[in-house]
């Protein structure tokens, strides 16, 4: 299994290849386009974190002693950043996303999406993947 | 005809670039941007007479409260008020709404009757509420059309004796819809109402004429009008701002203070507790010289043609539908693209440079009307060029190709 860093790394490369914002972005719109990511059950109002523009939904279940997070949203570029934030931190254990650092965001010229003040809904939905890992863990101890 | 070179030389941020383009700002119903000369108007005041005001002996003092006491002339002038006092400054149009509600919650009772529009911003809406559970006061709401227009025949519906204020925005911020406000300040007087206007929006494009109007109160934003943010103004006739109760306890609004009584200061002081936004109170009388050195009769001329450029423009991309499409409306296009999130729009606009709102512009029950999650805004200040609507019309294009 990979490593949170590994994966981190792995994305750095792939995203360090394109020359432009046109690219990068094109690549997260792709990204974005792919099938559901979640399964219509879970896309449910008390899985929605509310960011101002953007719907986010949120879905975990513990598997063995890693969890799997599903998510969606209504806007395709945040689709996009989850789909990427999915790849990195879904099927891990609890302590490791609690130690997991966002810092790759800003490696790949995103860093603009994660800013507070940025109403996508995305720093509260990473603030909401470590919200569950702080609950399995504690499930798992 | 306006000299747009020379205009735009007068506005410093233009010349910037975002994201490594030229800077295309089509933000300005969230605020307009701010000429040299009213920039210089705040330099000056903080390198030269930055004191506090009204109370002090010293040259400073009084220099500060002279220029102070001058900018509300100038407001008053701009929209015509009657007194001088009439004009009570303010941080902005939701203080200005807020005050007036709160003033009101002592004057009305259980089964009072308040009005509002459907195209209100929810600061003109959330003070309503509230004041309707402290008063037992019923809210009542004006609904619109699918042209995002009013329906007055509805209005006239719903006024009754019991109906003791009506709250029309004199245009809506979310689609540029301009309402019909004289009609309804004549009506709701027949059954003796008070009128409140949030001329928010409508301020960079017209200049009001509030005796005219005949209107109890109306209410801006400096920012909106090339002024500095955290500046504002209410407007109230003298009778009522009378009536009203002080809002805020403080220095500035008494008269006499013992631990029996306080009696309070006259107009316009009894509204204006603590220190003020000096410096922002000047710089609003500039940005109101600056605007009628241009004109607003030229201004609207300008911006109705940029708006009819930039809808024509827009429209010639298909799948490109447009919210709010009265044929009285300011220079406000709220769009959207078929099958696409406004905020990836937006997001691909900001990567080419070009500034536009997106999301429900603080107006959900219009979105909801609509059934859309928002929309994207673009809006036209008379700084704006047709060139910088065809950068536009070309990134939406693009942001379609990448997003479809």
């Amino acid at each position: 299994m990979q490593s949170i860093q590994e994966i981190q790394e792995e994305i750095i490369d792939e995203f360090s290849m394109f020359e432009d914002w046109e690219e990068r972005y094109q690549y997260m719109i792709d990204l974005g386009k792919e099938l559901p990511l979640i399964e219509t059950q879970y896309k449910t109002d008390s899985n929605i974190i509310k960011g101002c523009q953007s719907k986010v939904w949120v879905h975990a279940e513990l598997e063995d002693d890693k969890i799997a997070f599903t998510a969606d949203s209504d806007a395709i570029i945040t689709k996009g950043i989850i789909a990427i934030l999915i790849r990195v931190f879904s099927n891990q254990h609890p302590k490791a996303i609690l130690e997991a650092d966002t810092n790759f965001i800003d490696k790949i010229g995103l860093k603009e999406h994660l800013s507070p003040t940025r109403a996508n809904g995305l720093v509260s939905m990473i603030k909401q993947l470590k919200m569950y890992a702080i609950a399995y863990q504690t499930q798992l101890n | 005809m306006l000299d747009l070179d020379r205009i735009r030389k007068d506005f410093p941020i233009l010349t910037r670039e975002v994201n490594g383009k030229p800077l295309v700002y089509f933000d300005n119903a969230a605020t307009s941007q701010t000429p040299q000369q009213v920039i210089d108007v705040i330099v000056d005041y903080y390198s030269n007479y930055n004191a506090n005001i009204h109370r002090g002996v010293h040259a400073l003092s009084q220099e500060a409260t002279d220029k102070y006491e001058e900018a509300r002339q100038i407001i008053q002038k701009h929209f015509n008020a009657k007194h001088a006092h009439e004009i009570i400054y303010t941080s902005g149009t939701t203080h200005s709404i807020n005050l007036v509600a709160n003033g009101f919650s002592a004057l009305l009772k259980k089964g009072d009757e308040i009005i509002v529009s459907a195209l209100e911003h929810h600061s003109n809406i959330v003070p309503w509420q509230m004041l309707c559970e402290r008063t037992g006061a019923v809210l009542k709401v004006i609904p619109m059309n699918q042209n995002g227009e009013l329906e007055i025949s509805v209005y006239d519906t719903l006024l009754n004796n019991n109906t003791k204020l009506v709250f029309v925005n004199h245009i809506s911020n979310a689609l540029g819809t301009i309402n019909p406000i004289e009609h309804i300040i004549e009506k709701a007087h027949q059954f003796g109402a008070a009128v409140l206007i949030d001329g928010a929006q409508a301020s960079p494009h017209i200049k009001p004429d509030v005796q005219a109007l005949d209107v109890d109160f109306y209410v801006t934003s400096a920012h909106k009008i090339c002024g500095p943010t955290g500046v504002g103004m209410l407007y109230g006739k003298e009778a009522w701002l009378k009536k009203l109760p002080p809002y805020q306890g403080g220095g500035e609004m008494i008269a006499e203070v013992t631990f029996e009584k306080t009696t309070y200061a006259g107009l316009p002081h009894k509204f204006e507790a603590g220190t003020p936004n000096i410096c922002g109170g000047i710089a609003f009388g500039a940005a109101l010289d600056y605007m009628n050195s241009i004109g607003f009769n030229a201004i609207a001329n300008y911006e109705n043609e940029l708006l009819e450029y930039g809808t024509e423009k827009l429209l010639e991309i298909e799948g490109l539908k447009i919210y709010g499409t009265s044929k009285h409306k300011t220079s406000v296009i709220s769009f959207n693209l078929d099958g696409i999130h406004p905020y990836d729009v937006g997001t691909i606009l900001d990567k080419l440079g070009i500034a536009v709102r997106t999301g429900h512009h603080c107006a959900q029950p219009i979105m909801n009307y609509f059934n859309i999650p928002g929309t994207v805004r673009a809006s036209f200040a008379f700084y704006n060029t047709k060139a910088e609507i065809d950068v536009l019309v070309a990134g939406v294009k693009k942001a379609k190709m990448m997003l479809s």
